[in-house]
C-alpha cells in the first residue's frame, strides 16, 4: 500500500534498531510508556519489542479507551440497551468489556438490540431508518473520536432527528497522565506520546510532562518505523541530557492541533467534575458529557440508569502495573481471579493490555530474555 | 533477589500453563455469538460440553471428520450447517458452501467424498425463485465435486424463526489408503503450506453485507478441495502429516489447534503468506487480521521437510492452488505456540481468538 509501506521497511527498521542498541547504556533499565492503545497494537502487530534491547521495556499505558471504561458504566450501558424500543449502538471492541454482570454481547444474547457500528454516523443512519425506535450511541474514546461524536450530534440536531441519543463516555488524555505522573512510586523514564489524540489537541498540552515532571516525550505515529523512531528520540534526549516534547509525527500532527475539531468539541461537550477509570479510580475533569445545549440528546438524562459505582476488586492492581511499579504476574489476582476469559482490570480486558499480553505470551517473552 | 523473584514468576507461569493445558470447561450462562466464532469460546463449548457428553475415541480426536469401520473398510463421516447471510455473495452461494464445506471436511480427513444428505430449513415467505436458484447451485456444486445427494429433508419454520434458509449437509467418504493423517502427527522440522491467498471468503461476506461502504473486487474462494487433496496424496502421501481447511477462525486458528494437538511450536514467516492486496487493504481498514478470516477453499498442509517441495508442486498443479506457498515450519519450543516472524523483522505470538474478531476502534 502506497504511503504506508514506506513506514514498514524492514531494512530501515534494522538500521534504527541498531542505532537504538548503540544509545542504550549497559546495566541501565529503561521503562517507556506508550500512552496510546494504538501504539500497543502496532508494537504487538509488528513485533517491535522483539527488536529492542532487553533492558528497554515498554509499559502499556492507559490509552485504550475501551479498557478504561469502568464496570458501572458498562452496567449503565447494558441497562439502556434493555430499555424497550432502544437500539443500542457501539464500537465493536466495546462489546466484550465486562460489567458487573456480563458484557454487551451477553445483553445481546438476552434479547437486547445491540448493534456494532463503525462510526457515530452509522448510528445516526440507524436512527433515521428506525424513526419509531430510540437509538443510543455509546460514545467512547479520547479526543481522537470525540470530534466525530460532536459533529454527529450537531448534524442530528440540525436535521431534527429526535430519536438519536448519546451516552457519553468520552475522556481526555491529560488528566490520567497527570494522575500517573503524580504518583510517587512511578518508575517510568519517558513517554511515547499519543499520535492520534495529538492530531486534535496538538503537542502543546504535553509540555507539562518534561516541564513539571522531568520526563521526555515524543509524540509518535503508528507505523513500526514511527514507533522505533520515537524510542530513538527519547533515548537521544536521555543521552544528551535534554528533556522536552518532541513531535515524531509532524507529518500529521500540528503543534497546536486541530482548532476546528476543538471548537466543535467545546460546543457539544463540557467537562464532568470527575470520571471513573477502570483500575485507576476517579480522576478529576477527565471525562466529557453533553453540554447544556445538547442535554435533550443525553441518554443518561432521558432514561434512568442505575448509575451505581461498582468498585474495582480490591486485589486488582492495574494502577501499579500501569505505573510500572509491579509486573503483571506480581498482581494478587493475576492468572487466578483475573484471566483473559474473565478479566477484572483494564490491563486484562484488551488482548493487548499488559496483563493479557503477559498471560498469553509470558513464556515466549521469557525465552526472548534468555536469548 | 533476582533469583527469588524469578522463582515466583516461574510459579505463576506454571499455574497459567496448567490452566491452559486443562480441558476447557463450559461455564457460560448462555450462548453468545462468540460460541460460534471458532475461538476459545467455541472450543469450551466443544471440549467442555459436547465431547464429554458423547465420549468416544473418534470424537475425542476432534478431526474434521470421524471414521467408522464398515465391513472391513474405513468410512469417514462428517456434518456441517450453513447459516450464512447474505445467501448469495460475490463468488458463491449458501448452496455451494453447503456442498463444498462438507466435501472439504471429508477430504481433510483423507477420504474420497462419496455421498451427501441435504437438509433444508426454510423460512415462511421465502420466494420460490430464491430457493430454485440455491437448489441449482447445489446441483452444480455436487456435480463439480463428484458427489451424489442420496437423501434429504425439508422443514419450514415461521417467518422470523430463521433467516431465509439454513442448510445442513452430512457426508460420507472412503478413507484413502495413501493417507495417514492426524492432528497429533506433527514433528519439529515439518513444513507448513497454505494452498493460496487467504481471507477471501470472510472478507467477501463482510463486504457483501454492505455495512462498510467499502467497494472491492473480492470474491469467495469456495471450492471442493478433493482434487487438491488427491494430488497431494498421490505425490506426497506418506510424508503428509495433517490437512485442515482453514474455515471459521482462519489459518491462525487451524495452526493453533494443530500446535496444541501435536505439542510443537510453529514459526510463520509473515512475508511468505499469500494475501490478495485488496484483502490486505480491507483488513487494514477494518482493523482485522487476515490470518483469522475464514476461507472456504484453502487448505493448510503439514508435510515432512523432505517432501515439502513435492507437496507444494502438487498443490500448485491443481486449479485454485497456483498461489500456494510454504509459510513456515514446526519447531520444538515454545510448545503449543504459534509465532509469527513479522515482515517488519520482529517476532510475536499469533494466539487463538477469544471471541469474534471484533474491529478495533483505535
Amino acid at each position: 500500500m502506497k504511503y504506508v509501506d514506506e513506514f514498514r521497511d524492514p531494512a530501515l527498521g534494522e538500521v534504527l534498531a541498531g542505532e537504538i542498541l548503540g544509545l542504550v547504556e549497559a546495566g541501565r533499565q529503561y521503562k517507556f510508556m506508550e500512552v496510546c492503545g494504538g501504539h500497543t497494537h502496532s508494537i504487538y502487530k509488528y513485533g517491535i519489542d522483539d527488536l529492542l534491547p532487553a533492558n528497554v521495556e515498554l509499559v502499556h499505558g492507559p490509552g485504550c479507551p475501551v479498557c478504561v471504561i469502568p464496570m458501572g458504566r458498562v452496567d449503565d450501558g447494558i441497562a439502556l440497551a434493555h430499555q424497550p424500543g432502544v437500539i443500542f449502538t457501539c464500537f465493536g471492541d466495546m462489546l466484550r468489556v465486562p460489567g458487573s454482570e456480563g458484557t454487551l454481547l451477553d445483553a445481546k444474547a438476552q434479547g437486547a438490540d445491540v448493534r456494532m457500528v463503525y462510526s457515530p454516523l452509522d448510528a445516526l443512519r440507524i436512527a433515521k431508518a428506525n424513526p419509531d425506535r430510540v437509538v443510543v450511541f455509546f460514545a467512547i474514546g479520547f479526543e481522537t473520536t470525540a470530534p466525530s461524536t460532536a459533529l454527529t450530534l450537531k448534524r442530528a440536531k440540525a436535521e431534527g432527528v429526535g430519536n438519536f441519543l448519546c451516552m457519553c463516555n468520552h475522556v481526555t488524555i491529560v488528566p490520567p497522565l497527570r494522575a500517573l505522573l503524580d504518583s510517587p512510586d512511578l518508575r517510568l523514564d519517558g513517554f511515547i506520546g499519543p499520535g492520534h489524540v495529538s492530531t486534535v489537541v496538538g503537542v502543546r498540552p504535553f509540555e507539562f510532562i518534561p516541564a513539571e515532571y522531568g520526563k521526555p516525550i515524543s509524540v509518535a505515529g503508528f507505523e513500526p518505523l514511527d514507533v522505533l523512531h520515537a524510542i530513538h528520540m527519547i533515548l537521544m534526549q536521555l543521552k544528551e541530557g535534554r528533556c522536552e516534547v518532541e513531535n515524531q509525527y509532524a507529518r500529521v500532527v500540528p503543534y497546536d492541533g486541530n482548532p476546528r475539531a476543538l471548537q466543535v468539541m467545546s460546543e457539544v461537550f463540557e467537562l464532568r467534575p470527575h470520571f471513573e477509570w477502570r483500575g485507576m479510580g476517579f480522576i478529576s475533569q477527565s471525562g466529557l458529557k453533553l453540554s447544556e445545549a445538547y442535554a435533550d440528546m443525553d441518554a443518561e438524562l432521558r432514561f434512568e440508569v442505575p448509575g451505581i459505582r461498582v468498585a474495582d476488586p480490591k486485589a486488582c492492581q492495574c494502577g501499579e502495573v500501569l505505573k510500572g511499579v509491579i509486573k503483571p504476574w506480581e498482581c494478587k489476582v493475576f492468572g487466578s481471579g483475573c484471566t483473559p476469559e474473565r478479566p477484572i482490570g483494564t490491563c486484562m480486558v484488551s488482548s493487548e493490555g499488559a496483563c493479557a499480553a503477559y498471560y498469553n505470551y509470558g513464556r515466549f517473552a521469557r525465552e526472548r530474555e534468555v536469548v | 533477589m533476582p533469583s527469588e523473584v524469578s522463582e515466583r514468576e516461574q510459579k505463576v507461569l506454571n499455574i497459567i500453563e496448567t490452566a491452559r493445558a486443562k480441558k476447557q470447561k463450559f461455564r457460560d450462562a448462555q450462548i453468545t455469538m462468540a460460541h460460534g466464532a471458532g475461538g476459545k469460546a467455541t472450543q469450551s463449548l466443544i471440549e467442555g460440553l459436547l465431547v464429554p457428553a458423547f465420549a468416544n475415541e473418534t470424537l475425542e480426536a476432534l478431526a474434521d471428520a470421524g471414521t467408522v469401520s464398515v465391513l472391513g473398510g474405513k468410512v469417514a463421516m462428517t456434518t456441517d450447517s450453513f447459516v450464512v447471510n447474505p445467501i448469495t455473495f460475490p463468488g458463491g452461494t449458501i448452496g455451494e458452501l453447503s456442498v463444498n464445506g462438507t466435501v472439504n471436511d471429508l477430504a481433510m480427513a483423507g477420504a474420497r467424498p462419496l455421498a451427501l444428505t441435504l437438509s433444508l430449513i426454510l423460512e415462511e415467505g421465502l420466494p420460490a425463485d430464491v430457493l430454485k436458484q440455491q437448489v441449482a447451485a447445489i446441483a452444480v456444486a455436487t456435480e463439480a465435486a463428484g458427489v451424489a445427494i442420496v437423501a434429504g429433508d425439508t422443514k419450514v419454520v415461521e417467518r422470523g424463526a430463521c433467516d431465509q434458509m439454513y442448510i445442513c449437509t452430512t457426508g460420507i467418504g472412503v478413507l484413502d489408503d495413501r493417507a495417514a493423517l492426524s492432528p497429533s502427527a506433527l514433528q519439529p522440522g515439518d513444513k507448513i503450506i497454505v494452498s493460496g491467498r487467504i481471507g477471501e471468503h470472510g472478507t467477501a461476506i463482510m463486504l457483501a453485507r454492505g455495512e462498510f461502504e467499502l467497494d472491492a473486487d473480492i470474491t469467495s474462494d469456495t471450492m471442493s478441495l478433493w482434487p487438491m487433496t488427491d494430488a497431494l496424496l498421490e505425490r506426497a502421501g506418506p510424508s503428509l502429516r495433517c490437512l485442515r481447511d482453514a474455515t471459521r477462525g482462519g489459518v491462525a486458528s487451524v495452526l493453533n489447534e494443530l500446535a496444541r494437538a501435536s505439542r510443537v511450536a510453529m514459526i510463520i514467516n509473515e512475508a511468505a503468506v499469500p494475501v490478495d492486496p485488496s484483502v490486505a487493504g480491507a483488513a487494514e481498514i477494518l482493523g482485522i487480521d487476515a490470518m483469522y478470516v475464514a476461507n472456504e477453499g484453502k487448505l493448510v498442509a503439514i508435510v515432512a521437510p523432505e517432501a515439502a517441495d513435492e507437496a507444494l508442486a502438487a498443490i500448485q498443479s491443481v486449479p485454485g492452488g497456483e498461489d500456494a506457498a510454504i509459510i513456515g515450519e514446526c519447531k520444538t519450543e515454545p510448545e503449543g505456540m504459534v509465532l509469527m516472524a513479522t515482515a517488519f523483522g520482529g517476532k510475536r505470538v499469533m494466539d487463538q481468538l477469544v471471541g469474534d474478531p471484533l474491529p478495533r476502534i483505535c
